[in-house]
């Protein structure tokens, strides 16, 4: 132990050793650092493989809402126009994003697996209405632009609900 | 051998000298967050055009077009006045430290500095207390509580270190027997640099100098931790830059002083044409101006009582010890 002066001019080799090494900063834009595999992002509806809606229109997504940001309207499928597996499917299936929490409830709810949430962080826009999401845009292949990150490097299992077909 | 320029000399030197502290302003504010953003691991600003080389540009234009808010029960005129007044003084300060031996060029005497003062180190010292008001006038006009605070902390600490940063000059004065600037560079290329025989001076002029720039780790009356701002809380846009300009300047000018009365102004180490003077002058303020950017990144901010016994108990009674000291050795030897 050095008295408390010399202490301090100590600190002053530990900060002109730093510059010259690497910043650690990752250029955002440019760099973009993978997610954590259950990372929740842009929330996505799925289709069954015979290309009809897993979702019925249960509203049991919006009833589990707590930023109450998902709005549906159901209708009966008919024999003309079939549209999802059940009796009922969502004529009008509504996220609005910049209500939402991220907090994956929506997910949790659904007894169809219709809604899962996907990684994609990057869904600001210019105007509040282009974050009111339609079923449209929900169905649709989201544009993939966020690395994941390899889910080997974490000990977390894929959750049940999400493994399940 | 002081020669009186024309007066048409000094106005365009002036404008001249004003805008390179300008400039030098601009991009010391992006030096000061490269450097530390390195020493942080970081890059610091770096998009602004290449190496973020417009960042000072941008900010600038960003201030410019910032509301002119002002509080609604604020004293409007001495709220503008204030940062018009810490500004000023700060570049009226920088008029009187020599960056050369001066030049004749084409039969027309350019010198210097822009004014010979036969005073310049009170001129200085009493300039740079004169600014100390825009600090206070700016605070206590907002009509704020807390830019009432930060401004009395700013004023008992200005006060506090202004003794100290006086005295540790008078070693350099009594050596060099005079308070022209001029003569005291002249005296140092005579015998040595009195960073040498003064030391302890330069020492405590340093830190001193630190705690008047209100530079880290003196940083109480703008402790972004503790308080909103300080004296500046309620000021935005432009007038809020010209406060932070104030500020950087004053450390220029005080690297400068710094430069002129221990580290032998503008004369080089072992070759100095009369051209390359300024060059000299300019690397020494940028090595100083370095020192205070690594003390920032390195050292915390002290606590208020810590300040005040620092600059009473410590700082206060060596420099007083180191100018009687000096005194007596001038006078035996």
């Amino acid at each position: 132990m050095s008295p408390q002066p010399l202490d301090s001019l100590k600190g002053f080799a530990v900060t002109f050793r730093q510059i010259f090494r690497k910043p650690i900063t990752q250029q955002y834009p440019e760099v973009k650092r993978p997610v954590y595999p259950r990372f929740r992002g842009r929330h996505r509806l799925w289709r069954h493989e015979n290309g009809l809606e897993k979702c019925v229109g249960c509203s049991l997504c919006a009833a589990a809402c707590p930023a109450d940001c998902i709005r549906v309207v159901a209708a009966e499928n008919t024999a003309d126009n079939r549209v999802s597996a059940g009796e009922r499917y969502a004529r009008i299936y509504e996220i609005n994003m910049s209500r939402c929490i991220f907090c994956g409830y929506c997910e949790l709810a659904c007894p169809f697996d219709a809604i899962t949430l996907g990684n994609e962080y990057e869904i600001s826009e210019y105007s509040r209405d282009d974050l009111i999401y339609t079923k449209d845009m929900l169905l649709a292949e989201p544009i993939k632009r966020v690395p994941v990150a390899d889910r080997e490097r974490y000990d977390t299992p894929e959750p049940a609900y999400k493994t399940r077909s | 051998m002081t020669r009186a320029p024309e007066w048409w000399v000094s106005l365009v030197q002036a404008f001249v000298v004003i805008n390179l502290v300008l400039a030098g302003f601009a991009y010391l504010t992006l030096a000061e967050r490269k450097i530390m953003g390195r020493m942080q691991l970081r890059y610091g600003p770096n998009r602004a055009g290449p190496y973020g080389l417009l960042q000072p540009i941008a900010d600038l234009v960003k201030l410019l077009h910032k509301e002119s808010f002002r509080p609604a029960a604020a004293i409007d005129w001495l709220y503008i006045l204030g940062p018009f007044l810490a500004a000023s003084t700060a570049l009226a300060t920088f008029s009187v430290i020599p960056f050369g031996p001066g030049w004749e060029i084409g039969g027309v005497w350019i010198p210097g500095q822009v004014a010979d003062v036969e005073i310049a180190l009170i001129l200085l010292f009493a300039i740079g207390s004169l600014g100390a008001y825009g600090f206070i006038v700016g605070g206590w006009a907002s009509d704020s509580k807390y830019a009432l605070l930060g401004a009395m902390r700013t004023c008992a600490q200005l006060v506090s270190y202004e003794v100290s940063l006086a005295l540790s000059v008078l070693g350099v004065v009594i050596m060099a027997g005079s308070l022209s600037l001029t003569e005291i560079v002249a005296a140092q290329a005579a015998s040595t640099w009195y960073v040498f025989p003064q030391l302890v001076g330069f020492v405590v002029f340093l830190l001193a100098g630190t705690a008047e720039t209100s530079r880290a780790p003196f940083d109480l009356p703008e402790a972004e931790q503790e308080l909103v701002a300080g004296y500046h809380t309620e000021y935005g846009g432009m007038r809020f830059g010209l406060y932070s300009m104030s500020e950087y300047i004053n450390l220029i000018t005080l690297s400068g002083l710094c430069v002129t009365l221990f580290l032998g102004g503008w004369h080089g180490v072992l070759f100095t044409p009369d051209w390359l003077a300024p060059v000299w002058f300019l690397a020494k303020v940028g090595v100083l101006l370095y020192l205070f950017i690594w003390m920032r990144t390195t050292l915390p901010r002290l606590r208020y009582d810590q300040l005040m016994r620092f600059g009473w108990k410590v700082l206060l009674p060596v420099a007083t010890v180191n100018a009687v000291v000096t005194a007596i050795l001038v006078v035996a030897l």
